[in-house]
């Protein structure tokens, strides 16, 4: 049994893992769809996406390891981690749901994503903002696909419309963490590292407005429900999925194909 | 004897070379240097140095074309060779060549068109009525839909025309 690696309270090593374990998580969600999807077609688009999300947590995770500087690797930071040093936002944990909620998740995700590839690709970290301009062509195809669907699905059938409603109500609750300010996004902003995400919201706020009134669907209101993921305290779905990722490199240390 | 025609070629010249036989293992109809993820080869004396740029973040084939790259260039006694990946600027559908482009379409993959520079524009609803014309690789018809935004590899949506009823890959503009 291969046992947790401790991991640098650094807030810039902390601002790298908040945004590569949120593509770490998110990516391993939209990969359950693989062999699920209602079409084809979804079933490929979903497997590609979750393949650039993991793909681009791969790049940060590994500059995670080299700005934290004790030579962690990306594998040790994606499976040999505990869940309270998991700093991926609430959202991208929750199970998968139907369609719909895997959509609608998509759109505010991928929307999230694009906004922060842009200021990031003027990050005064080299190595991030060149992660950022690969980056931010793929989340903007990500958030096109998100946002089509979100718009045939809320502007579809009766039961369709109900669906993407739903789903969006119970996704709204996690939004304000998204945007919710702390001592690693001020490091992050005065070090030029990369933006506050609080200062993402604005912009967020607009594209998904337009995403939601094409599509005829409505942000529930305000709730007091704070979910704190990007601190390390996370629902209860997370630690049943790290099992499933964790359990084969944990079990098996060094195992490879 | 003239004297450029004399010279024997140089080890990077050599080693570009060698490079126009490595092909993308996804996109067989590609050399490296037709897709135009090769940066640069630097002779350092002990070692070659060849600099790749990455197509797209999670392309599983990123790993094998390195591989491959330095494989070939120590087959052919230019070794020893080592990879680097150079992020930045983001490798773009645009580096793809002339010969490249024709050798995709030949192959039954329609080719990118030029990236479009509204690449920061906001988000099309109903992009769908909006995509740019791709043409048919078979029959060059310019009546063709898409079907898919996704496909067999990170880098292609797939088609159909309607002209002659084919279905095939479009390698996407990023």
């Amino acid at each position: 049994m291969q046992s947790s690696i401790a991991v640098k309270a650094d807030p810039a090593v902390q601002y790298m893992l908040r945004i590569g374990d949120t593509c770490l998580i998110l990516g391993q969600r939209i990969a359950e769809w693989c062999g699920h999807a209602p079409v084809l077609e979804e079933d490929i688009a979903l497997s590609n996406m979750a393949l650039d999300l993991i793909g681009q947590a791969r790049a940060l995770l590994t500059h995670a390891g080299a700005l934290e500087g004790v030579g962690h690797d990306e594998d040790q930071f994606a499976f040999l981690r505990d869940e309270r040093d998991y700093r991926n936002v609430t959202l991208v944990e929750l199970p998968r749901g139907d369609f719909a909620f895997t959509v609608v998740r998509n759109a505010m995700v991928s929307t999230l994503l694009k906004l922060l590839w842009e200021r990031l690709g003027e990050s005064s970290d080299r190595e991030l903002a060149g992660i950022a301009g690969k980056a931010i062509k793929e989340a903007r195809y990500h958030q096109q696909h998100a946002a089509d669907w979100v718009v045939r699905l809320g502007d579809g059938t009766d039961e369709s419309h109900k669906r993407a409603q739903t789903a969006l109500n119970q996704l709204w609750l996690y939004t304000p963490e998204l945007f919710e300010a702390d001592a690693v996004d001020e490091h992050a902003q005065a070090s030029g590292l990369g933006p506050r995400w609080a200062d993402l919201q604005e912009a967020w706020q607009a594209e998904m407005g337009t995403i939601l009134a094409a599509a005829g669907l409505a942000a529930p209101q305000a709730s007091a429900f704070r979910s704190t993921g990007k601190r390390g305290v996370h629902s209860e779905h997370m630690g049943f999925m790290l099992a499933e990722m964790q359990h084969l490199p944990r079990s098996f240390p060094g195992a490879v194909w | 004897m003239n004297e450029v025609q004399a010279r024997s070629p140089s080890r990077t010249e050599r080693a570009w070379r060698v490079l126009d036989t490595v092909l993308d293992p996804e996109v067989p109809a590609l050399s490296v240097r037709d897709l135009g993820i090769v940066r640069d080869v630097i002779d350092h004396g002990d070692t070659l140095e060849v600099v790749l740029t990455p197509t797209y973040s999670g392309c599983p084939a990123t790993e094998v074309i390195e591989h491959d790259v330095l494989a070939a260039i120590e087959k052919e006694g230019l070794g020893p060779a080592r990879a680097t990946l150079q992020r930045a600027p983001a490798w773009t559908s645009d580096w793809i060549t002339e010969a490249g482009r024709r050798k995709l379409n030949e192959y039954g993959i329609a080719p990118p068109g030029p990236v479009a520079a509204d690449g920061e524009a906001p988000i099309r609803i109903f992009g769908r009525k909006t995509l740019p014309d791709v043409a048919c690789p078979r029959c060059g018809s310019l009546h063709t839909e898409r079907l898919s935004a996704f496909g067999s590899t990170a880098c292609k949506a797939m088609y159909r025309c309607v002209s002659c009823r084919e279905p095939f890959e479009h390698f996407k503009a990023i």
